[in-house]
């Protein structure tokens, strides 16, 4: 029992914190300006990272129409892929309806995953102004904005989503909880 | 010799102290896969396969081809069939890792097939020193190796399911594995890039096609993630990350960032789709839980599991599998009748933080009708839900992080179906 309780003394003073300090070998390369802007796509809430460019719902839906409808089906009702658009039922509904309109938080989300991800068989097809375009008419098919609503970098971020404080975080409720 | 009948029973359904294993003598019966069925063996005093020389040497080894049926099932997307998953055969396989060609994955658009002499990782954003690194550097720097499971957040969501799908657990839980990944401490990198103080949030990229990205807090970052170079052993598979992986213990899989590229320090997250739209859990009272990072403890038995059947009562070994985002495993209860009564399962060593337990018990089958479960408890003192304890209180529509309690029924026939129960 004694040799078992020394073991486990030594497991536990290596094992505290995880990691021992160890000293880098330091083979980071300052990274060229122009990398870093080129790389980073990350668009924020506050409408920080997005770039330059607009559109409305009138260019978006001819956007739609080309990229998104053959697996988002018609006026984003959802087909291969999720359904964006046209809910029948509210969150507290069974079942619920999970879309832009009901459930998604920020507008901004909606450039940054479209720039980022669609359309599968083409990511990184659609130009700047056809993504602030196809995300004003996701806007709009929801009921959000009017269709000749011009989005870009300041306006955006203004749009007001029905769901914006609909959700609870979770990671800062245990953090609290702990203090 | 023991005598089977000198047993000692320790729960209802004929659960066994689980000191028996230490016994000699005690033979056990095995499970077997449904559609399984024994050859007579033969008299002579060679079998075929010692009449002849064997194969030769390989370059790298593959499974006996009479193990074809160990597979992962797939389910990519009818218009993108590199949108999906595919699920570890947790129904056929023992001990604690997970063979690399078994892992489970959820791509959002296909494996890149990345080259490393090409590849390389950013780190910009909050730091002094915005940095670029390429893999042959980043195999210089110091390294650890841990053993930890990761598991998508939305594994077993088919348990919000009004009826119990009746399915190998394999393919209904089999989105966690289990691995011993091995690669540089990420606090290394932050430390020589000099994270500034507004720094809270890591947004995490991958290099596939959907550019994949998720915002992780710093301090777990600087605690105990790291990015794996090599995963059991051998360099990660292209379908669990090549050629970099970050790894997050405990914290679902979405966080594991595959093909990592890009990790931006911010002040703030992203919100990006897969911490808002998806990876988030709808509550009855319409609020979502969001940054729902860490997966509680599970546990499920995986033999006999849906798909195997008992062909005659008697001592069988029931096995499973414990895990929990929050530490170690600290005990795993067995019932073999409904939930009714319990009993501590043998853990085996080593019990790992963040990492699968195998569990075992010993249990002699009499014949009748009987459900198998298993509970969880870790070292939080956290015990693993029934079902109904979880839906009261998250609803059924969260479909993100479900870890209720499993259940087997055993027919008298030795059929096993799942039930909820």
């Amino acid at each position: 029992m004694f040799m078992r309780n020394v073991c486990l003394t030594i497991l536990l003073s290596l094992s505290v914190n995880g990691f021992a300090a160890e000293k880098s070998p330091n083979l980071g390369r300052s990274a060229p300006a122009n990398k870093i802007k080129h790389w980073n796509t990350d668009v924020f809430p506050n409408g920080k990272g997005l770039p330059k460019g607009k559109g409305s719902a009138v260019a978006g839906e001819k956007v739609y129409k080309k990229y998104c409808i053959s697996c988002h089906g018609v006026d984003g009702t959802g087909d291969s892929a999720d359904e964006l658009a046209g809910a029948g039922h509210t969150l507290t509904d069974n079942p619920p309806d999970k879309i832009i309109g009901t459930y998604w938080p920020y507008a901004t989300t909606i450039f940054d995953f479209t720039k980022r991800s669609m359309p599968l068989n083409a990511p990184g097809i659609l130009s700047n102004n056809e993504v602030y375009a196809v995300t004003a008419y996701l806007l709009y098919l929801n009921d959000i904005i009017k269709k000749d609503a011009v989005m870009d970098a300041k306006t955006l971020p203004k749009v007001n989503m029905p769901n914006k404080n609909g959700f609870i975080d979770i990671y800062q409720q245990e953090k609290k909880s702990k203090q | 010799m023991t005598k089977q009948t000198d047993l000692k029973t320790v729960a209802g359904g004929g659960l066994l102290d689980r000191r028996i294993f230490l016994k000699k003598g005690v033979t056990f019966s095995v499970a077997t896969l449904a559609s399984g069925s024994l050859l007579a063996s033969t008299d002579k005093s060679r079998d075929s396969w010692m009449e002849k020389p064997g194969e030769p040497f390989s370059n790298y080894g593959e499974p006996s081809e009479h193990e074809k049926g160990t597979i992962r099932w797939t389910m990519g997307n009818s218009m993108a069939a590199g949108n999906g998953v595919s699920w570890t055969p947790l129904q056929d396989l023992e001990g604690t890792i997970t063979p690399n060609g078994l892992h489970f994955e959820r791509h959002h658009n296909g494996v890149p097939q990345i080259d490393p002499k090409k590849h390389q990782l950013l780190i910009h954003g909050a730091v002094k020193n915005q940095l670029i690194f390429d893999i042959d550097s980043l195999l210089r720097y110091p390294m650890i190796s841990r053993q930890c499971f990761i598991e998508c957040g939305g594994n077993s969501n088919a348990g919000w399911r009004d009826k119990p799908i009746q399915s190998e657990v394999g393919y209904f839980h089999g989105m966690v594995s289990c691995s011993e990944w091995t690669g540089v401490p990420l606090k290394i990198l932050l430390d020589e890039a000099k994270v500034r103080g507004r720094a809270k949030w890591v947004i995490a990229e991958g290099g596939d096609a959907s550019m994949m990205n998720i915002s992780i807090p710093l301090e777990k970052m600087m605690d105990d993630c790291f990015l794996a170079l090599y995963q059991n052993g051998e360099r990660v598979r292209p379908e669990n990350g090549y050629p970099l992986r970050l790894i997050v213990p405990g914290w679902e899989g979405v966080v594991n960032v595959k093909w990592l590229r890009r990790l931006h320090l911010s002040s703030k997250p992203t919100m990006a789709r897969n911490e808002t739209s998806k990876y988030t859990e709808l509550l009855p009272s319409g609020k979502s839980r969001q940054f729902t990072f860490v997966m509680e403890a599970k546990s499920l038995i995986t033999n006999p599991s849906f798909g195997h059947k008992l062909d005659n009562k008697g001592l069988y070994q029931i096995s499973g599998l414990a895990w929990s985002g929050r530490g170690k495993i600290v005990k795993v209860e067995v019932s073999a009748d409904g939930g009714k009564t319990w009993a501590e399962a043998e853990l085996q060593e080593p019990v790992q933080s963040k990492c699968f337990t195998r569990f075992r018990m010993p249990w002699e089958w009499n014949g009748k009708s009987a459900i198998l479960k298993s509970r969880a408890t870790d070292e939080t003192g956290y015990v693993q839900p029934e079902r109904k304890a979880l839906i009261a209180e998250r609803g059924k529509h969260g479909y993100f992080h479900y870890n209720a309690v499993v259940s087997w029924k055993i027919s008298d026939k030795g059929e096993i179906s799942h039930v909820y129960a």
